[in-house]
């Protein structure tokens, strides 16, 4: 019965988003404030329903329903509550609801903070997403309903993928699905500027916020996704260039590229048509992933069983979006007027620069992830890209966009005399390329070179943080005028950027460092053997089965020593879960803020050998610990207090930025 | 042309060369790390490059892996259900390898067509077949010479 209210709730959703969709954007076109004011009702009803559907599947995981088909296949009795949970955005169709609910999610946050906006802009955007919310509901009620049921009822269920067992995973899902969905508000938002003709500086205020917020989450949800690859694949990887993953890199990418575009178009005017232009594509790529991910077509770790219906269907629907708005872009962008002008040594150079090579990658990865695809399509062959290109055309670029990152923010607006920024740049030139020098020198052997330059452009980007920061307080005194600037408006989004950007410096060093130098070895050993590696004694003391919840284990115990000193013992697992009889590797891990000890059992050799993995992984933490930062940089600047001042969310932006000015000088 | 239209100008030219460099180095490269993959039908029949990184991918013939005496280096047997060839590899297999599974290996094809792979890939899923290697068995199967693909695979 709850599977069937469920489903009914799913139906009921997409007519709201039908209602959505058509009546708030037809009522904007020929001025109708009531059915303009549907918008919102529209918005929370749909959210509503989708709510109780996702709830209804929830319970059918809790309950053990296993008459739906798809509680059948992924739940089961014996599963720990957080996992039964975590199961229903285990697979295809709970994950399709996962999105939509994300996506009614995120609507009815607009609806409800967008008070003072006008009322036909809060119309169209909200209309726009009842349109991608269509594509979605229909796509999961046509080709994939997670309530179906299926007879003769089993009695246990499949069990949930025990890969995704785990609590890293349970979160990883939601995270970037609220990143890419997120997408959806900055694509809104600019097809209904598009629509409306008005691509102003209060256009580009009113998206910031949101795109931040989605590109945090986007940050998270791929930060999170490395760091469980890292942890429960038992193989040291955290980044392989897989289908999946750059699927999800290339929206960021595309968002990042967004969020400094906005800036510009928000701070001076400029770039109005290429900030538009992003928006369309970053959410563009978000659905390009979905498709990737969802149609089975590319060889991938996170492929499910190929559907052809459904790819078709996730196709015909990435036309409609993409065709659609680009096709909206061309007619109406031209009457957009182009912006403030600027010196060709100015920010706005330095954030085009930026913007171009942020593009440019994102191009590569994407030829490269779907290069497959073409030459299947073209009968050349099968092939794949290899992970040595998508890290050669990563590193090329990479070092640009930190020397950009550097420049740009000590750089004024519209004109920057050249010999002027050389002259504050000098201290920050001559520490980096000492620091690097000094790292390089005594290691002589190969990775030095890219260890010198790795650590070259983190001391570059925080030094020149730090120089912007010494400018911007130059008329503040000392430590009371750094208080009371971080409390000023518009001081979020610059203490944000200062943070990403540290987050780059700690990001660029660990995945240099641990690239560089990492020792990993495949041994076999036995029950008392000892071998050295990386400075560390490793002692084998055997294999032993031990019992868990919903699994037996095999758990081997590793003992470290660093000089004599016992260091850690370490205790991977092979797990056999007893639903579907899968192994599972669990590695034995010694986390440290400058190195990782990484240990996995490979197999039993007899005689109570067992191959094992040794790693050592020098400052692997710092790759999180820099996208984590990253995130903080993102919520720092989206909760910049200039975003909910009331009275100057529709001013312009010149008189706010004159405003500004004049506060600033009469602060000083 | 006015100064600022030069100015303009000269942005748009070096931005152009710019990414006009990086394409040609990065399509260059490109063609360089393409891998090509093979069937096990293939390899036979000489079709594919000696010593340059490809791909394989087929069924691991039942009872077909054999263990060197180092316990790391493994070889087994891959089949399209056609032609069988001989995987070396050395190191961990991943938790999901199994014979009778479909896998796919990346690596280099030695003078004496044995294989010698640098990583091999079983899926998460085991239900899940590798497109490549699903195809590689249906082109077997409809070229009449091998037994039908066997159950599980994608559809």
């Amino acid at each position: 019965m709850i599977p069937e209210l469920g489903n009914f709730a799913l139906i009921l959703a997409l007519c709201l988003s039908l209602v959505l969709a058509i009546f708030p954007m037809v009522g904007s076109l020929n001025n109708t404030p009531g059915w303009m004011a549907m918008a919102r009702p529209a918005a929370w009803g749909q959210f509503f329903f989708t709510a109780l559907s996702f709830a209804c599947l929830v319970n059918a995981f809790l309950t053990n329903d296993f008459s739906v088909h798809y509680v059948a296949l992924h739940g089961n009795t014996q599963l720990p509550i957080i996992y039964k949970i975590s199961a229903v955005w285990g697979a295809h169709e709970g994950s399709l609801l996962l999105w939509a609910l994300i996506l009614s999610g995120w609507t009815v946050a607009v609806s409800r903070l967008s008070r003072k906006l006008p009322i036909e802009v809060v119309a169209r955007v909200l209309s726009v997403m009842g349109m991608v919310a269509i594509g979605f509901m229909s796509f999961m009620l046509f080709t994939s309903n997670p309530f179906d049921r299926r007879f003769p009822v089993p009695l246990e269920g499949g069990d949930l993928n025990p890969l995704l067992q785990d609590f890293g995973l349970a979160i990883h899902p939601p995270m970037l699905y609220m990143g890419y969905v997120g997408l959806s508000v900055a694509f809104s938002f600019a097809i209904a500027a598009l629509i409306g003709g008005k691509l102003d500086a209060a256009w580009a205020r009113w998206s910031r916020p949101w795109t931040t917020v989605a590109w945090v989450f986007l940050t998270i949800g791929i930060t999170l996704g490395s760091w469980w690859a890292y942890y429960e694949l038992g193989w040291g990887g955290w980044w392989f260039w897989d289908p999946v993953e750059n699927a999800s890199f290339m929206p960021w990418l595309a968002a990042t590229a967004l969020i400094h575009s906005l800036a510009v178009t928000e701070k001076r005017g400029a770039f109005k048509r290429w900030t538009v232009l992003l928006a369309l594509l970053a959410f563009s790529l978000s659905l390009l992933g979905t498709f990737l991910v969802r149609s089975g077509v590319l060889t991938s770790v996170h492929s499910f069983a190929a559907d052809p219906a459904r790819g078709l269907f996730i196709l015909i629907f990435l036309c409609i979006v993409i065709g659609g708005s680009l096709a909206l872009y061309a007619w109406r962008a031209p009457a957009v007027s182009s912006g403030g002008g600027f010196d060709l040594f100015s920010r706005e150079t330095l954030l085009l620069g930026n913007n171009l090579l942020l593009i440019v990658i994102t191009a590569f990865i994407l030829l490269g992830t779907l290069a497959p695809l073409i030459y299947d399509a073209m009968g050349w062959g099968k092939i794949s890209v290899g992970f040595p290109w998508f890290s050669a055309m990563f590193v090329i670029f990479t070092p640009f966009l930190a020397l950009l990152m550097g420049i740009g923010p000590l750089a004024r607006w519209k004109r920057q005399d050249p010999a002027d920024l050389a002259r504050q740049l000098r201290i920050a030139l001559l520490l980096s390329l000492g620091a690097g020098i000094l790292l390089a020198l005594p290691l002589l052997h190969e990775g030095s070179l890219s260890a010198g330059l790795a650590v070259a452009l983190s001391v570059w980007l925080v030094s020149t943080q730090f120089l912007s920061l010494r400018q911007r307080l130059k008329y503040r005194k000392g430590l009371t005028g750094l208080l009371r600037d971080l409390g000023s408006r518009g001081s979020g989004s610059y203490y944000g950027m200062l943070v990403a950007h540290f987050g780059i410096a700690v990001f660029i060093i660990g995945i240099t460092f641990v690239t560089q130098f990492d020792v990993e070895k495949d041994v076999r050993m036995s029950p008392g053997q000892s071998l050295e590696l990386a400075g560390h004694t490793f002692t084998f003391e055997g294999v032993e089965v031990v019992p868990g919840p919903n699994y037996s284990a095999h758990q081997g115990s590793i003992r470290v020593y660093k000089d004599g000193d016992e260091v850690a013992l370490l205790q991977p697992q092979k797990r056999t879960y007893l639903v579907q009889t899968k192994p599972m590797t669990e590695a034995g891990i010694d986390a440290g803020f400058t190195r990782d000890i990484y240990v996995s059992l490979g197999e039993a050799l007899g005689g109570g050998d067992w191959s094992l993995r040794l790693y050592y992984k020098p400052f692997v933490r710092w790759i999180w610990l820099g996208g984590i930062l990253i995130a903080i940089g993102g919520l720092l600047a989206a909760s910049d207090r200039r975003y909910r001042i009331k009275d100057l969310a529709t001013e312009p932006a010149a008189t706010t930025a004159a405003a500004r000015k004049l506060a600033s000088a009469r602060s000083s | 042309m006015t100064p600022k239209r030069k100015k303009r100008l000269l942005l748009i030219v070096l931005m152009i060369a710019g990414v006009a460099t990086a394409a040609g180095f990065a399509l260059k490269a490109f063609n360089e790390n393409l891998m090509f993959f093979y069937t096990p039908s293939a390899v036979s029949n000489g079709e594919a490059p000696v010593g340059r990184s490809i791909r394989v991918g087929g069924l691991v013939t039942t009872g077909s892996v054999r263990r060197q005496s180092d316990g790391l280096t493994v070889e087994f047997d891959l089949t399209d259900n056609a032609e069988t060839i001989t995987v070396q590899y050395t190191g961990i297999l991943p938790d999901l390898f199994r014979e009778g599974q479909g896998i796919v290996a990346l690596g280099k094809l030695q003078d004496n067509l044995r294989f010698v792979a640098d990583e091999v890939l079983a899926k998460h899923d085991e239900n899940y077949m590798p497109p490549e290697v699903a195809d590689a068995l249906d082109a077997a199967h409809k070229a009449g010479s091998g037994m039908p693909a066997e159950s599980g695979g994608a559809p």
